[in-house]
């Protein structure tokens, strides 16, 4: 899906190859390679750069976020040593992040911690945040894990049937959100 | 307030009258949180999907004011009315196309958007007519708080508010502005533009987001880096491209006005011609003629039509709402025929 689309990023175009004749001049080879959604509809389109810049849709390639994040992940794909790493809290492994573009918990940021942070540095330019604080301090990361142990604690033993176990793990949630709401 | 009747009124984000709207259609100011202790949306099961949603409609709507904004649940909602909320930017096009609870809470004017379960947890907007930075992230730092009072964030201090893509952490801030950029385009300078605008860091995109096309000369510009820097930065970054980008857009109107009138005018005429007359027309067809009306109207060729009425036409010709005014699922050549009708009734024409 990626590689079908113009990638833009910092070293300028990259433009794939297909031998595939543009659609609507049909002379030059089609080398802008575009899915849109229309709504709920789906088009793939191949043009030549002239006749995209015609359009106006060549300025649409650059700067795909996605894009850019799911290229980066593909350079790391021989490495299958990283794609095996799980997070402990949610299940979600490198692979499986690196294949959707999306993380499963709070958690992955520190799991996936040395990878993440070459993504970061260069969709972000930067890895520390400096803007804007919660008021509250209940979203301290320690609490926010303990609470995801307990969430899966609590659906294992609700699957298994444990259900005085689970009872007592519902009231330990609630108080500990009680808790971290009131902080 | 019912969908039908949401549907009826004008959205916030089409109001003429803001400022620079010759230019700037509107300002959006995007917020991505997500729930402490929760996993995101791909690790949660279906249980889980359905409590939180329940523990999130309650907060949204105890912040918001119950009295102040509607529910609208998104599962099991007609594929219509998703698409007409697509349409008017309340909701996003995932959020349309996802599966499972999820839903979002309106304000009566359009102007605040929350949607819960979408790729995050909470997804907060607000939209102001016209180029307004300042005030509309005043507003949604606001509602953003409100929120937190409710629900623990996802937060860590070096990373800043956790998000499902690594590509909104940070300040999980997204500004988007909607440019109508006839002038560039005409005078084929809008490459150029963008071309300097990627370079600051800030992406451009279609009139609805990533991977839409650039119909009816509308562009989105946004700033891309949510990591590193605070809101402030972002805002101030956009606050100092916009008004140069407003400038080039101003002096090529004049080039083609002074230059080239005859082009313009035929330009401008010839579309008026076409929406007035034709029988069946597509909506991206209806876009870009509507853009030289846009135009016509701003360089003040084309006297005696409101600017509102060219901005609820760009609205409601979309696919969806022209099947929402005719009350039916149409085929895709019988909604040409009814958007042909409607345009030429709107614009007082035979």
């Amino acid at each position: 899906m990626a590689d079908k689309q113009v990638k833009r990023g910092v070293g300028g175009p990259r433009v794939k190859e297909t031998g595939v004749l543009c659609q609507r001049c049909k002379k030059q080879q089609a080398t802008i390679h575009l899915t849109e959604i229309l709504q709920t509809e789906k088009r793939e389109r191949h043009l030549c750069e002239d006749c995209a810049r015609e359009e106006g849709v060549a300025i649409k390639a650059q700067a795909n976020l996605h894009d850019i994040l799911a290229g980066m992940l593909e350079a790391h794909q021989e490495a299958g040593k990283e794609a095996a790493i799980t997070c402990p809290d949610c299940g979600i492994t490198y692979a499986e992040f690196r294949n959707g573009g999306r993380l499963g918990c709070p958690h992955d940021y520190e799991v996936f911690g040395d990878l993440l942070r070459e993504v970061l540095e260069k969709v972000h330019g930067a890895s520390q945040h400096v803007g804007k604080l919660p008021q509250r301090a209940g979203a301290d990361s320690h609490a926010q894990r303990e609470l995801m142990q307990l969430r899966r604690q609590l659906q294992e033993a609700v699957e298994s049937e444990h259900y005085e176990e689970a009872a007592r793990l519902r009231d330990l949630i609630k108080d500990k959100e009680t808790a971290g709401e009131t902080r | 307030m019912k969908l039908d009747d949401l549907i009826a009124q004008p959205t916030s984000w089409l109001q003429p009258g803001g400022p620079q709207s010759d230019i700037i259609l509107s300002t959006r100011v995007r917020l991505a949180r997500n729930v402490a202790g929760r996993p995101f949306l791909t690790r949660l099961t279906a249980e889980q999907r359905e409590e939180l949603e329940a523990w999130l409609k309650a907060a949204v709507l105890k912040a918001l004011g119950p009295q102040d904004v509607s529910w609208f649940e998104l599962d099991g909602m007609p594929e219509i009315d998703r698409r007409c909320l697509v349409e008017r930017h309340l909701i996003s096009r995932e959020q349309a196309a996802g599966e499972g609870h999820r839903g979002v809470a309106i304000d009566p004017s359009q102007r605040i958007a929350v949607m819960t379960n979408e790729e995050d947890h909470i997804r907060l907007q607000v939209y102001s007519p016209g180029l307004q930075l300042d005030e509309t992230w005043r507003d949604a730092d606001e509602i953003d708080d409100r929120i937190e009072q409710q629900v623990p964030y996802s937060f860590s201090p070096k990373l800043g508010y956790l998000t499902a893509c690594p590509t909104n952490v940070g300040t999980g801030l997204r500004v988007s502005l909607m440019l109508h950029l006839p002038g560039l385009v005409l005078t084929k300078q809008i490459e150029k533009v963008f071309r300097a605008v990627s370079r600051m860091r800030l992406a451009v995109r279609g009139l609805y987001g990533e991977g839409t096309q650039a119909t009816g000369d509308v562009y989105q510009i946004s700033n891309q880096a949510t990591l590193g820097r605070s809101e402030q930065d972002i805002l101030k970054t956009l606050g100092a491209v916009i008004p140069q980008i407003i400038a080039y857009e101003r002096q090529a109107r004049d080039v083609l006005a002074t230059e080239s009138p005859m082009f313009v005018d035929d330009r401008i005429f010839r579309s008026w011609g076409i929406l007035t007359h034709a029988r069946t027309i597509s909506s991206d067809e209806t876009l870009t003629l509507l853009s030289a009306i846009r135009l016509g109207i701003h360089l003040s060729r084309l006297k005696g039509v409101a600017i509102a009425a060219v901005n609820e036409l760009f609205l409601m010709t979309r696919p969806g709402h022209i099947q929402k005014i005719r009350g039916a699922e149409l085929s895709e050549a019988d909604r040409d025929v009814a958007r042909a009708d409607y345009i030429r009734r709107r614009l007082g024409a035979a």
